[in-house]
């Protein structure tokens, strides 16, 4: 065991970890709101729209989240009109590459739990919000929203747990965030198992935030007060 | 379409090998984390502590630490490992292990933590009654596990398995950064030669796609089958 190589590391991999810390909160950002987005297209009763949110979700989430980065930041450069447009500025960003393919790939799972959650509803809270003249747009924003959340947040935990995980292949597409840092001292010094366990412990420390945030909110917002 | 041509022009043979690879290597993964599981779930069910702890310990770290990190502890780590085991038995010569057994090995413990609490959730919500009733019957402990609690167990554990299966599926794609050619690496060579990585990628995941898609179908005939009496 090499002690001070991990001492003298554990800054790099701190610093390291904020760009992490970076991509996991815009990803996750923009994934609730496309999820959402997605979401409320699955329970839409036109069978095109339907389908086109069920194939979004279907091949985000057949695929490895590699390929997708791989696509977005290797492949999109290939057309040369991406290349005249606006799009480009963002596009040639290996940063922002990732937080595309991580919104996307984050905002399929976000919808599947979202839709499922807005599926539990019973009907008869819906019915109620009715019989009081409430109107549709305002039972959807501030009964059904609300009810799906609280009732997704356990699945949406492990999302975001999963998603945490996922931001280490930002660090395939020349990303220094914690596991690129990690596999470059690796590779310089030989030590994996020294380098394994202080950037394992910051990644465990963060589920371990995370878990207990998830955990603190179920309570807050349960059914029963 | 000339790019996917079988033989020496196109690239069709070499994806097709790789996607072979990628079966492959997925299928020793889930193997070898059942095996793992098969060592945990006891652990973790265990009336003791101690082995309880080692339970949580393993399925705990290994859920919440990157997939990449841990196969580049195997990848760079693994051959030190195996030679410092070699050393203990007057073996000093460099050994290599092949990125075949480190990807799956890595992918293997992975997925051995994610089937662990699949088998503990399963075994969990088996009836009391049930143990119970196989002890009172005189059936031995061999028994009691492999006709009564096991058949039971698999029909709750198969949807959630379908869920490892294809979570390891997709961690597969991560050992490519070992240099391993399955699905992943050949489209990375193909697209680097060609240049052509958007048709590559693309094509990638429409095998990634077909493949999760053809292992459903089967699992949802896996699935039928055990829970037949129900």
């Amino acid at each position: 065991m090499d002690f001070d190589l991990m001492i003298t590391s554990l800054p790099k991999l701190l610093g390291a970890t904020v760009v992490t810390l970076k991509l996991l909160s815009a990803s996750l950002f923009f994934g609730l709101f496309l999820g959402l987005f997605f979401a409320t297209l699955r329970l839409n009763k036109n069978i095109f729209i339907n389908k086109f949110a069920y194939g979004y979700s279907y091949i985000f989430r057949g695929t490895p989240l590699l390929v997708q980065i791989f696509i977005i930041y290797f492949g999109l450069g290939q057309i040369e009109y991406i290349r005249t447009t606006f799009l480009w500025v963002i596009l040639k960003e290996p940063y922002w590459c990732a937080i595309i393919a991580f919104t996307l790939n984050t905002g399929a799972y976000t919808s599947e739990i979202l839709r499922s959650a807005f599926q539990t509803i019973k009907p008869g809270i819906i019915e109620a919000g009715k019989s009081l003249g409430i109107s549709k747009k305002i039972i959807f924003y501030k009964i059904q929203i609300p009810i799906a959340i609280r009732q997704s947040l356990p699945a949406y935990g492990n999302e975001i747990i999963l998603m945490m995980k996922g931001t280490s292949l930002a660090s395939t597409v020349t990303l220094m965030d914690l596991t690129g840092v990690a596999k470059y001292i690796i590779s310089t010094t030989f030590k994996p198992i020294e380098v394994f366990i202080v950037a394992g412990g910051i990644y465990l420390f963060m589920t371990f935030i995370i878990h207990n945030v998830i955990k603190y909110l179920e309570k807050k917002y349960s059914f029963q007060q | 379409m000339e790019l996917l041509a079988f033989g020496k022009t196109g690239w069709g043979d070499e994806l097709f090998y790789a996607t072979l690879m990628t079966i492959a290597v997925s299928i020793t993964a889930i193997l070898v984390g059942f095996v793992f599981a098969l060592i945990f779930t006891p652990l973790k069910l265990s009336k003791y502590k101690t082995l309880n702890l080692v339970g949580n310990f393993y399925t705990t770290v290994i859920r919440g630490v990157p997939e990449l990190l841990v196969i580049y502890l195997f990848f760079f780590g693994g051959s030190g490992a195996i030679m410092y085991v070699a050393s203990i038995f007057g073996y000093y010569e460099y050994i290599e292990i092949n990125a075949f057994i480190t990807g799956s090995m890595a992918i293997g413990i992975i997925s051995g933590a994610y089937s662990t609490e699949v088998f503990r959730g399963a075994i969990q919500s088996i009836d009391k009654g049930q143990f119970e009733a196989a002890k009172v019957l005189g059936i031995n402990k061999f028994g009691q596990f492999y006709k009564i609690i096991l058949p039971q167990m698999l029909r709750l554990a198969i949807p959630n398995l379908s869920n490892v299966w294809q979570i390891t599926l997709k961690d597969t794609s991560l050992i490519s950064v070992t240099g391993l050619v399955e699905i992943m690496r050949q489209s990375y060579i193909a697209a680097g030669s060609t240049r052509d990585p958007l048709f590559f990628y693309s094509f990638a995941a429409v095998l990634y796609l077909l493949l999760t898609y053809i292992s459903m179908k089967l699992i949802n005939k896996l699935e039928a089958r055990y829970s037949r009496g129900y």
